[in-house]
């Protein structure tokens, strides 16, 4: 796991509508599905476009490189610069002023993501659960996975509450044997 | 299913439900716990066991809950994300079932920055609304995390926690439906001293349904002194005390202070208690246990005593899975 710097609550200069905007252009399509398996065939260029991403998304959004970026469904206010790093919303320790307990002069992010999803109408987005990261996956290009179709099941198309949300993703018996 | 939990019979019947908190020592000796325990005996329907609260060390809270289970008291295992990773998380629930244990409340927990040892590495390996997904799957389809079959699965009932009045205010209730989402059966809620902010906060709770789905207990407590109240003003994370309140017990003598925390405290339960779907409430005295007897007497809340006898229970806690 490759995690270098603490997590800090970071609160993106673009604004949630623009972002969901710009999120058109990264979406899969052959042509990037292509780019991705030339990039896992070179260590080299792997690492290059990783890097590019992580300068990228470092300084807009302080990405930790988690590799399966919850971006879309958090009105782009990454919940890895949460110093607890929660993906389901924000803890109990919120200041009445919406400070995060841990750095009380930054606010908490969960409080600029609800506010970002609200600004965007996409309130529904951080209803949805967030399943249990894998943690494996630290310091890998989210784009490529995200372009490989590995972040399907990173959090539920619903919100759980008229249908039961599965923990497990896909079937639950193909992972039975493990 | 049912997990043999006398908390959850308490929460489907119509009766006001009351919980209490009391923390481990800082020592290997069980007897102040057992006797804090013992105080609160037939006045409550269940004994939350804090989980390294504050991020300050303690003896363990399963440790905790099993000592509570040989006073004939039911506990609630609070299991925080904080110190454990998914594999340990588990791993302690097959423990509590295995150990008659039958309620557990699955938090975020304190950051280790607030403890006597802030320098220890922070886990939240998974975060709360995960744990009761995992401790669901666990329980109702037999799987853990990983996929894998349980040879037979935890009985549990399963508790979260939620903070009513902090921000992100238009999101809390819906925090809440993530966590009946993912299988919370009872929620204990952070100090109510804001009863209009509580109101506005189980006005959205009703409208989303989760009132019908999921037992709230409303977090109450009497604050003893004016040290107390200046730790809890200052010192505890997501804890936000009105000037008002703040006045109004700083008005009173010191030596009247105590008895205007109990009267501010029974006057809250008792406004809490007219609010469609607060199903109970939870206190925390931090201490002082023996006034939570005197606060439920005022509160004229009926206790559980004759479906809580030790006797009951030491049964309970001979039963597995």
């Amino acid at each position: 796991m490759r995690q270098r710097k603490r997590p800090v609550p970071t609160s993106p200069s673009l604004s949630a509508r623009v972002l969901y905007r710009l999120h058109r252009f990264l979406e899969p399509n052959p042509v990037y599905r292509w780019v991705a398996r030339r990039l896992e065939r070179s260590q080299t260029l792997y690492t290059g476009f990783a890097r590019a991403e992580e300068s990228v998304k470092e300084r807009s959004f302080g990405c930790q490189m988690c590799g399966q970026c919850a971006l879309p469904a958090t009105g782009y206010a990454c919940p890895m610069s949460c110093p607890k790093q929660l993906r389901n919303g924000p803890c109990g320790g919120v200041s009445s002023s919406g400070a995060c307990e841990v750095y009380p002069d930054q606010r908490c992010v969960w409080v600029t993501a609800v506010e970002r999803a609200q600004s965007a109408d996409r309130l529904d987005d951080v209803c949805q659960l967030q399943r249990p990261i894998d943690h494996r996956r630290w310091g890998e290009s989210s784009w490529v996975n995200y372009w490989q179709g590995r972040d399907d099941a990173l959090w539920t198309d619903h919100d759980g509450l008229t249908r039961e949300a599965t923990l497990h993703p896909r079937t639950i018996t193909a992972t039975s044997g493990r | 299913m049912m997990s043999g939990s006398a908390l959850e019979e308490a929460v489907r019947s119509d009766r006001f439900v009351v919980t209490a908190e009391v923390g481990p020592p800082r020592g290997a000796d069980p007897a102040a716990l057992s006797a804090a325990v013992r105080t609160l005996r037939g006045w409550v329907d269940a004994v939350n066991i804090t989980d390294n609260q504050s991020a300050v060390v303690r003896l363990s809270s399963m440790a905790g809950s099993v000592l509570a289970l040989a006073q004939g008291v039911e506990p609630v295992m609070q299991i925080s994300a904080r110190d454990r990773n998914r594999i340990a998380i588990q791993s302690d629930l097959l423990s509590a079932a295995a150990l008659g244990i039958p309620n557990v409340l699955l938090i975020t927990g304190d950051h280790p920055k607030f403890g006597d040892h802030p320098e220890a590495k922070p886990v939240f390996d998974v975060d709360s609304v995960q744990m009761l997904w995992v401790a669901r799957t666990m329980r109702d389809h037999q799987r853990l995390h990983s996929g894998r079959l349980l040879d037979s699965p935890p009985r549990l009932f399963l508790g979260g926690v939620e903070n009513p009045c902090a921000p992100p205010a238009d999101f809390r209730a819906r925090r809440l439906g993530k966590k009946v989402a993912a299988g919370a059966q009872f929620v204990q809620t952070q100090f109510v001293f804001d009863v209009a902010c509580f109101e506005r906060w189980m006005a959205d709770v009703r409208e989303l349904g989760l009132h019908e789905r999921i037992a709230v207990l409303a977090g109450v407590g009497p604050i003893g002194n004016p040290r107390a109240l200046k730790h809890m003003r200052t010192k505890v994370p997501g804890l936000s005390i009105p000037d008002a309140v703040a006045e109004r017990l700083s008005r009173v003598d010191e030596s009247h202070f105590a008895e205007e925390g109990i009267r501010l405290c029974v006057e809250t339960i008792q406004r809490l208690r007219e609010i469609p779907g607060v199903a109970g409430v939870h206190l925390m005295a931090f201490g002082r246990e023996h006034v939570i007897p005197e606060v439920i007497e005022r509160a004229g809340i009926r206790p559980p005593r004759s479906a809580n006898d030790g006797s009951d229970f030491r049964q309970r806690s001979g039963h597995v899975g």
